[in-house]
């Protein structure tokens, strides 16, 4: 508990020093000190301190993840601007559903959401052991196929 | 130094507002609502990053190069929302994606 306690004061100076801006001012410095020892005062109070409320332990697999994230997108965003420059002639649309092999529901819906975020595909519908996704092209479903996002994105909410 | 940053940052915000244009002409062309969010999708995600950081790198304090860079994660979240959101609803609704004549269109009513 000591632990979120701490990270959750960090997390709260950094985020109120970097909003503000306002690091040396001799009256908003010290309420912004106060309103951060209130919320950390409060929040065990309310229960709401915890594994999943704590962002810090998040870092190391974001820092994975994101970065092979970005990568897709930047590849997908380039598949649909060619797809657009090309006409509706070159696309094939359809509504796929491909099975999820996450163990935990954060790591589905990571996967849902990423699959969203790449352009080309948008999840529709999310079950318990499968997704509902459209997607652009016939390309596109085989490239989810392959499984490396849902494999990532099961390692990403299994670290979390 | 600064003339690296603002190279970079024109690139960024160059190629941000190729996506976005990019992006608009697919919103018009793409045959049906299903294409026309992905064509949307564009400017949602790699057009926000790269005009984002673009702007980060032309940001002179580290409050204001932070703020950008939150409101690019904050929408990273609420952008994919919105569109499962719509395509949801639309095939809740029944709307089945557009076929090309050439495709076959099995799953064409």
């Amino acid at each position: 508990m000591s632990r979120y306690v701490v990270s959750m004061t960090l997390v709260l100076v950094v985020l109120w020093l970097l909003f503000s801006g306002m690091w040396t001012h001799p009256v908003i410095l010290p309420l912004g000190a106060a309103s951060v020892a209130l919320t950390v005062y409060l929040s065990p109070r309310l229960g709401l301190l915890d594994r999943d409320s704590d962002p810090v332990h998040m870092i190391g697999p974001a820092l994975k993840y994101w970065p092979w994230l970005l990568w897709q997108i930047v590849r997908a965003n380039l598949e649909v601007a060619r797809r657009i420059i090309a006409g509706p002639g070159s696309i094939s649309p359809r509504i796929a559903r491909i099975d999820t092999p996450h163990t935990s529901d954060i790591g589905r819906s990571i996967y849902a959401n990423s699959i969203t975020l790449t352009p080309g595909t948008v999840t529709i519908q999310v079950r318990d052991d499968h997704i509902e996704y459209y997607a652009l092209t016939g390309e596109l479903v085989e490239e989810l196929e392959a499984g490396e996002m849902a494999q990532r994105s099961r390692q990403f909410g299994d670290a979390l | 130094m600064t003339i690296v940053l603002d190279i970079l940052s024109w690139i960024l915000l160059a190629g941000g507002s190729a996506l976005l244009l990019i992006g608009g002409i697919g919103l018009m062309r793409m045959p049906d609502f299903y294409s026309r969010i992905q064509a949307a999708g564009l400017t949602d995600t790699l057009c926000s990053i790269m005009i984002l950081l673009g702007l980060t790198l032309q940001a002179d304090s580290i409050p204001l190069a932070a703020k950008l860079l939150f409101t690019l994660l904050f929408l990273m979240f609420t952008g994919p929302t919105a569109a499962h959101a719509m395509a949801k609803n639309a095939h809740h609704d029944g709307l089945e994606p557009w076929q090309s004549d050439a495709g076959g269109g099995s799953s064409k009513r």
